[in-house]
């Protein structure tokens, strides 16, 4: 066993750093695409039940990640309505639990950000005769930039559970292990010093992204007032 | 043509009316009122921003939406440059490849050798001009106007003034709220006065500055000049 340090050496580590990274931006990238237009249409339009829609939307930011994993384990296994795709106990199913986990973060979020910004363009818009998707897409380009942090905040919530990964992927190694399930099981094991590599790796890689997209909305914004 | 336009009993909630009145093309149209006299909701109910409670806004011509324009007391620009601002509502109305026709535009309120620039950086009186400019390009047949200098200094303002007479002199009906009395007699040709939501006079300008026939017009003229 290599003591901390050294253990960033290894090839495995770099492995399971990897797949975490594909897995949180993937399903970043899924809410992201999903999450935006809901919350931008629940945002801007006007339905009977929008009102327990948002309620719903804004409890459900805080899923517990084992209940989504265990939802997405029953819908994917075996005897389950999807059984037949097959995707149980690989990266693909750890995709769609951290999808599901976060797409409420991203679509409530977002939902907010669009209606304050609607405040402020509704009435122009609606003179230029700008409506319905049109106008709530306006809108979410508009306020690009603040979405950047609700995109953020998902990223975030996907790349620190455990619960769901470890559900829908079963901590396969080199098949579906990634950082936090690593981490719960080399703390278990006893191997501190590979538990605790993974965990600066991981707050890193956050760190990393985060500036970065921070330095982007910043540079932005300055362009685009 | 969709003028005249014809407001027709029309109340909002208990803010506003009834108001009966015809609007019709040519002379520029001055709203005139103290602060909640329910001037701006004139005009949103006149450009179709709010439905009224009771009544109706009826215009004479089909589409009425697609030819008028309204300029609001603080202009809503978008994330992008002054050009693609104008280019946006083009696209709005329909218009394709709109890029020289929004730098017309621009180049109309003097605004072209910022076309490139972002909306947003620019100065107050700049983007009350793209305001403009965004509602020359539509070559409305009413042009609305909310209070557009409210909030902007004096050589701004003229600027303002001076692409409010363009549009008059291009045929467009100007109808826009004010409070400032100076701006109502160098761009008005008539004043509709309105008190606690009703109109209670209407008259030519010189007139109305002259001799107001009534007392809410008369005491307001009084208690505002000393400030225009």
């Amino acid at each position: 066993m290599q003591e901390f340090p050294g253990v960033l050496a290894e090839a495995r580590l770099w492995q399971i750093v990897l797949l975490s990274l594909e897995v949180s931006l993937s399903a970043v990238g899924l809410a992201a695409a999903l999450g935006l237009p809901l919350g931008a249409a629940i945002a801007v339009g006007r339905f009977p039940g929008r009102k327990s829609l948002i309620v719903l939307l804004n409890a459900m930011m805080g899923l517990p990640p084992v209940v989504v994993g265990l939802a997405i384990y029953l819908l994917l296994s075996r005897a389950g309505p999807l059984g037949s795709l097959g995707l149980l106990f690989t990266p693909p199913a750890m995709v769609v639990a951290q999808t599901v986990l976060i797409l409420p973060i991203v679509a409530a979020l977002s939902r907010q950000a669009v209606e304050d910004a609607w405040m402020e363009y509704a009435e122009q818009l609606r003179s230029l005769g700008a409506q319905g998707a049109r106008a709530a897409l306006t809108v979410l380009w508009d306020i690009r930039f603040s979405l950047l942090t609700v995109v953020l905040a998902g990223l975030g919530r996907a790349s620190a559970e455990v619960g769901a990964v470890m559900i829908v992927g079963g901590n396969i190694d080199g098949v579906t292990r990634v950082m936090t399930t690593a981490i719960a099981l080399e703390t278990s094991k006893g191997d501190l010093p590979l538990a605790l590599g993974l965990g600066v790796v991981l707050i890193a890689v956050v760190l990393v992204l985060n500036a970065a997209a921070f330095l982007v909305k910043e540079s932005a914004q300055r362009r685009y007032g | 043509m969709i003028l005249p336009l014809e407001l027709i009993g029309v109340r909002y909630r208990d803010i506003v009316g009834p108001v009966t009145l015809r609007v019709a093309a040519g002379d520029s149209t001055i709203i005139l009122g103290a602060n909640g006299a329910g001037k701006s909701l004139l005009l949103r109910l006149m450009h179709g921003l709010i439905a009224p409670t009771e009544g109706r806004v009826c215009w004479s011509g089909p589409q009425p939406c697609r030819h008028q324009a309204m300029v609001f007391q603080k202009p809503v620009m978008l994330r992008r440059t002054a050009v693609e601002n104008v280019r946006y509502a083009l696209e709005c109305a329909g218009a394709r490849d709109a890029e020289a026709e929004s730098l017309a535009a621009l180049d109309e309120v003097g605004l072209r050798a910022l076309a490139h620039r972002p909306a947003r950086v620019l100065s107050g009186g700049e983007q009350q001009r793209l305001a403009l400019a965004r509602a020359w390009a539509l070559h409305p047949e009413v042009l609305f106007l909310d209070e557009p200098t409210a909030s902007l200094d004096p050589s701004a303002t003229r600027e303002i003034e001076a692409v409010i007479r363009a549009f008059d002199a291009a045929g467009t009906k100007i109808v826009m709220a004010t409070h400032n009395l100076g701006q109502a007699r160098r761009l008005g040709d008539e004043v509709i006065y309105l008190h606690q939501g009703r109109v209670v006079e209407r008259a030519a300008v010189e007139q109305f500055f002259r001799q107001p026939a009534a007392a809410e017009a008369a005491a307001f003229i009084k208690g505002e000049l000393p400030w225009t």
